[in-house]
């Protein structure tokens, strides 16, 4: 299924909106290019949250950040919450729709962390069949991201990427590619990140993460890199951004910061730095474009 | 009490608790206003409780080993009927093993 | 058998190993990385339950707290993505935890606690307006039923609850507190703040009757008599204040008759 109707974000710097900063961001002292939400925080009846989307909808595009669909659950997707969902794209009409592959409830009980899946042909097939439904009964065109992960599962028989790739192909879904998520299980798993970026389906990506990571040690002492959100970007994230966006040119991009979150002010000099990247990299590609033609 | 009694109290009271009152304050104000008999200082969001995250955290504290437990907080030290002895019987617990 | 439901029971319970599916990391099982997932759970269910539940927290201590809130995760982890609604079994939780027993008021402590965050995200809707009870003649009164607004809600404890809620927000001293007078709270929202108000003594037969949309009649009936301290004008005045009702309608009820 195509959905090709759905407002995009711009190709700017956005910052993950937490309560306290909604005066700073109203009243023009700081004006990024996009602001993301977690859906789930927004499925009270009403009060103040409402509020303060209402308000910041009409000054902003907004994308709406899911965390607890579980697509990647070995139960079927929750109706309820699909509805839920719904009424706030209704309602709020954000410029973009993402979602996790990964699974955070089973059966009755909900985890609160996003879960790693086996990337095989089964299931492969079972998240497809979610994403279609997703897009299906949300009517709109979901971005997917890229997870970090700690773990990996004997059970599975492709690639990340491939895996990535083939949900792309068959549902026509987009990506959200989380680049210190790349770091975080690529150093995990003791891979190439350059590589993964490379070989990435950029066509498909309509969005961009960054946030910071925790450093630890795993069982054989080796680095264990932690998805925490509570720091800056790392330096390494940023070289591999800058990479990326020379290979694909300008697309919107996040800085995601939800531990020990810093002052507006302090969050936006991280999206001016991301912005300056965005901005020479992607004159760099048309250059470089350029030269060829 | 009969109803003409009702009446009357109510209507007594009515006028005495409408004048008494000054209006809530209108809601598009609301957005600014501190939480009623409260400030809770740097959050505009009283009582909002918690938000989602999609973030981990390289905080460990999921272990389950056998604990003592003392309330240590800033619980009022007075005698409560529930406890013979009041506040400061503290018990040792052992976390159950599942 | 299933690889998420091997892997959610290694989750919650620290006692069950990791899940057998998992790639081995030089030929050992990978408990470390296994465990982050371990701690994510676990630390973000109970930073949501020091988020909803801060007086608690305060009153017993951060490492008090944090053991009783993995022990309750581990029995009640959440039924919903929806973390603001998280901790409904957390009063009653409390009630039965053993070494909290020397606190006996912390159970409805914790309960007010949930209710002001289940106020703060319940629907909108504009308080009534006081002045136009003006506009009914004194014969319609005992007749008006009020409709409580949605984020409206009441506990009675045995307990001090709301002095003790207040003294741990900087009114009032915690020393100047008997925790064992019993009290009332009206939690009310009319806008986008929370307001926790201490009833008046006598005041909830009069105030659960009225806001449960029994007509004022029976509401000042129920209190009048039983207590001679009740203020029907204070408490009408504080119903009114509060914004704790959102409309009043005029129409006789069959069930309870004329009064």
């Amino acid at each position: 299924m195509r959905f090709s109707s759905v407002p995009r974000l711009p190709a700017g710097v956005g910052i993950g909106f937490k309560p306290d900063f909604f005066d700073g961001l109203v009243d023009g002292t700081h004006r990024p290019a996009f602001l993301e939400v977690h859906a789930e925080n927004y499925m009270g009846a009403g009060g103040l949250p409402h509020f303060q989307l209402g308000r910041l909808r009409e000054l902003y595009p907004i994308s709406l950040h899911g965390v607890g669909l579980s697509i990647g659950g070995e139960r079927p997707l929750d109706r309820e919450h699909l509805n839920r969902l719904r009424l706030l794209i209704d309602r709020y009409e954000p410029a973009s729709f993402s979602e996790h592959l990964a699974w955070s409830s089973h059966d009755v009980a909900y985890f609160n962390d996003l879960l790693p899946v086996a990337y095989n042909r089964d299931t492969l097939d079972r998240v497809c069949d979610h994403i279609d439904l997703v897009q299906e009964y949300l009517r709109c065109r979901m971005l997917l991201e890229n997870p970090s992960t700690y773990v990996e599962f004997s059970s599975s028989t492709m690639d990340e990427v491939d895996f990535l790739a083939a949900i792309a192909r068959r549902t026509g879904c987009g990506l959200l590619l989380d680049v210190n998520n790349v770091q975080v299980s690529c150093v995990n798993h003791r891979r190439d990140p350059f590589a993964y970026l490379d070989a990435f389906p950029v066509e498909a990506v309509g969005e961009i993460h960054l946030g910071g990571h925790a450093e630890d040690q795993d069982d054989l002492g080796d680095r264990l890199l932690i998805d925490s959100h509570d720091r800056p970007v790392d330096a390494d994230v940023w070289v591999l951004y800058a990479r990326l966006v020379r290979r694909m040119g300008p697309c919107a991009t996040l800085i995601e910061w939800d531990n020990d979150v810093p002052p507006l002010a302090e969050l936006m000099s991280e999206a001016r730095r991301a912005g300056e990247i965005l901005h020479a990299e992607a004159l760099e590609k048309r250059q470089n474009t350029g030269h060829r033609a | 009490m009969d109803r003409r009694s009702i009446n009357l109290a109510l209507a007594v009271s009515v006028a005495a608790a409408v004048t008494s009152v000054s209006l809530p304050a209108q809601a598009q104000d609301a957005a600014n206003e501190k939480c009623f008999g409260v400030s809770l200082k740097g959050k505009n969001d009283c009582a909002a409780g918690p938000g989602t995250t999609c973030a981990g955290t390289s905080k460990i504290d999921y272990q389950g080993n056998a604990w003592k437990l003392v309330p240590k907080g800033t619980c009022p030290k007075t005698a409560s009927p529930a406890s013979s002895t009041g506040f400061g019987q503290l018990k040792e617990f052992k976390e159950k093993k599942a | 058998m299933s690889g998420q439901v091997d892997f959610s029971r290694a989750l919650v319970d620290p006692n069950v190993p990791p899940p057998s599916g998992l790639r081995k990391e030089g030929g050992r099982i990978p408990s470390r990385r296994f465990n982050v997932y371990r701690n994510n759970v676990t630390v973000s269910l109970c930073d949501a339950l020091a988020q909803t539940f801060p007086v608690v927290r305060q009153m017993v201590g951060d490492e008090f707290f944090a053991a009783m809130a993995r022990e309750f995760v581990l029995v009640h982890p959440p039924k919903s993505p929806i973390m603001s609604g998280y901790g409904e079994e957390f009063p009653d939780f409390v009630r039965a935890f053993g070494p909290a027993a020397s606190l006996p008021y912390l159970a409805d402590l914790a309960r007010l606690e949930f209710l002001q965050v289940e106020a703060f995200h319940a629907a909108d809707a504009a308080p009534f307006e006081p002045g136009l009870l003006a506009t009914f003649v004194s014969e319609q009164l005992a007749d008006l039923r009020f409709r409580a607004h949605p984020a409206t809600r009441i506990i009675t404890s045995a307990f001090a609850v709301a002095s003790l809620w207040f003294a741990h927000h900087g009114q009032g001293d915690l020393g100047d507190i008997d925790p064992a007078r019993p009290e009332t709270v009206l939690i009310t929202r009319p806008d986008f703040a929370v307001r926790i108000y201490r009833l008046p003594q006598g005041a909830f037969p009069f105030f659960s009757s009225v806001l449960a949309g029994q007509p004022l009649g029976v509401g000042a009936q129920e209190a009048l008599p039983g207590d001679e301290t009740f203020d029907l004008p204070g408490a009408l005045a504080l119903l009114l204040e509060s914004g704790a009702t959102e409309a009043v309608t005029l129409e006789k009820d069959a069930e309870h008759g004329p009064i």
